[in-house]
């Protein structure tokens, strides 16, 4: 396993153990939690912190048929639920949000191209194939967007990205990532707000490619 | 070994009825008060309540206590059956890390978790009552990540050192699970 440098803020990890991240950014961090002990460990240590809040919160009064109703459910039979495993680039949580297909890449010029895992009012997850030694184009952003290495790496104005490395980006950067020479780049990115792509892809046609 | 850890290796490894509703009875009123100030009445928290004792039932397999807190467990199990159903979408989860359940748990290490556990509790009970209700909010999921973001530096500060003796200890533990 390589050397991850870039993780989740404890903030963001934070958010996400408590349940308050929207489904996007949460699929990043889960995917992440999936390949980065560190950031594994940290979140072991909210979920400590939200338990003792559990054990410390006063008790509220049952329905008096609660509990012998749930102890009769023991034994009925279950489906248990699909586990989507990791496969090639992809780990779990991103083969869940494929249900477990290989992705459907649509072009978006320039040999870049995208699937859209989930698009909606929280945002939208997808991931993004970038030839080697090809840039993105250059785009600001109008929220938040978390872009997660899982195949070759990216540069930028930010720095160097391998697999398993996240970039937070907002409103503030303007970048121009350029996947590394030598393995084509896939990476998982969520936004809260659609991109503002500054060249390629006219402001007209962005809401059709959903970026 | 805490009772709470003894009654979930007891459904764990025998399917213990008594055990379950031993941890039933501590666990499900808790369940309801927390679950209720997310915000929905005492019926449909009661459903939420349910649904997430039988997950401990059924998912009781995958209860590791060298590496979760039966309270930290179950805590996740309810924000995840809390999110799933208010957003009716499946929170995306990570990878279920593997574990050999057929091998008997390191008491040193189950006990060493316990132990920073209530020297964390004890440091959320020195808390001043408002940096209290602050860590409340956050854990309940009533704050947004941008408002987490503007409050962790407040509340936080003693609690974070506790934090990081636990993620140390977690970190050497993952390291060893994954490096045999
Ligand atoms: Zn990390």
């Amino acid at each position: 396993m390589n050397t991850i440098t870039h993780h989740i803020p404890e903030p963001i990890l934070a958010a996400y153990a408590a349940g308050a991240l929207e489904h996007p950014f949460a699929l990043v961090v889960a995917t992440h939690l999936s390949l980065c002990d560190d950031c594994r460990a940290s979140f072991g240590a909210h979920e400590v912190l939200g338990g003792a809040l559990l054990e410390d919160t006063a008790p509220e009064a049952l329905s008096p048929d609660l509990k012998s109703g749930l102890m009769e459910l023991l034994d009925t039979p279950f489906e248990p639920e699909p586990v989507f495993r990791r496969s090639g680039a992809y780990p779990g949580p991103v083969m869940a949000a494929l249900k477990g297909r290989p992705p459907r890449w649509k072009r978006l010029g320039g040999g870049v191209r995208q699937t859209i895992l989930s698009a909606g009012e929280a945002g939208s997850a997808r991931l993004l194939y970038i030839p080697a030694g090809q840039a993105v184009p250059d785009h600001g952003h109008n929220g938040l967007e978390l872009t997660l290495v899982l195949q070759g790496s990216f540069s930028d104005e930010a720095g160097q990205f391998r697999v398993g490395d996240v970039e937070i980006a907002d409103d503030t950067l303007e970048h121009t990532p350029v996947a590394g020479a030598g393995a084509d780049c896939i990476c998982l990115a969520a936004t809260d707000a659609p991109l503002r792509f500054s060249s390629l892809i006219p402001r007209l046609l962005q809401p059709i490619f959903r970026i | 070994m805490s009772e709470q850890t003894l009654w979930m290796i007891a459904v764990r490894d025998n399917r213990d009825k008594a055990a379950f509703a031993a941890l039933f009875d501590f666990f499900a009123p808790r369940l309801k008060h927390f679950v209720m100030r997310g915000g929905i009445g005492s019926g449909q928290a009661e459903e939420v309540v349910q649904e997430v004792m039988l997950t401990v039932w059924r998912k009781a397999a995958m209860f590791d206590p060298e590496r979760a807190q039966v309270s930290s467990w179950i805590y996740q199990i309810a924000r995840n059956r809390q999110i799933d159903k208010m957003r009716r979408e499946n929170r995306p989860l990570p990878e279920a890390l593997a574990h050999e359940p057929e091998s008997e748990p390191d008491a040193g290490q189950v006990v060493a978790l316990e132990q920073e556990t209530s020297q964390l509790k004890r440091a959320l009970a020195r808390l001043k009552p408002e940096q209290r209700e602050m860590i409340e909010k956050a854990y309940l999921g009533e704050l947004t990540h941008q408002q987490i973001k503007h409050q962790t530096g407040l509340p936080l500060g003693t609690i974070k050192s506790r934090i990081r003796l636990g993620l140390d200890r977690l970190r050497h533990e993952l390291k060893s699970i994954r490096e045999p």
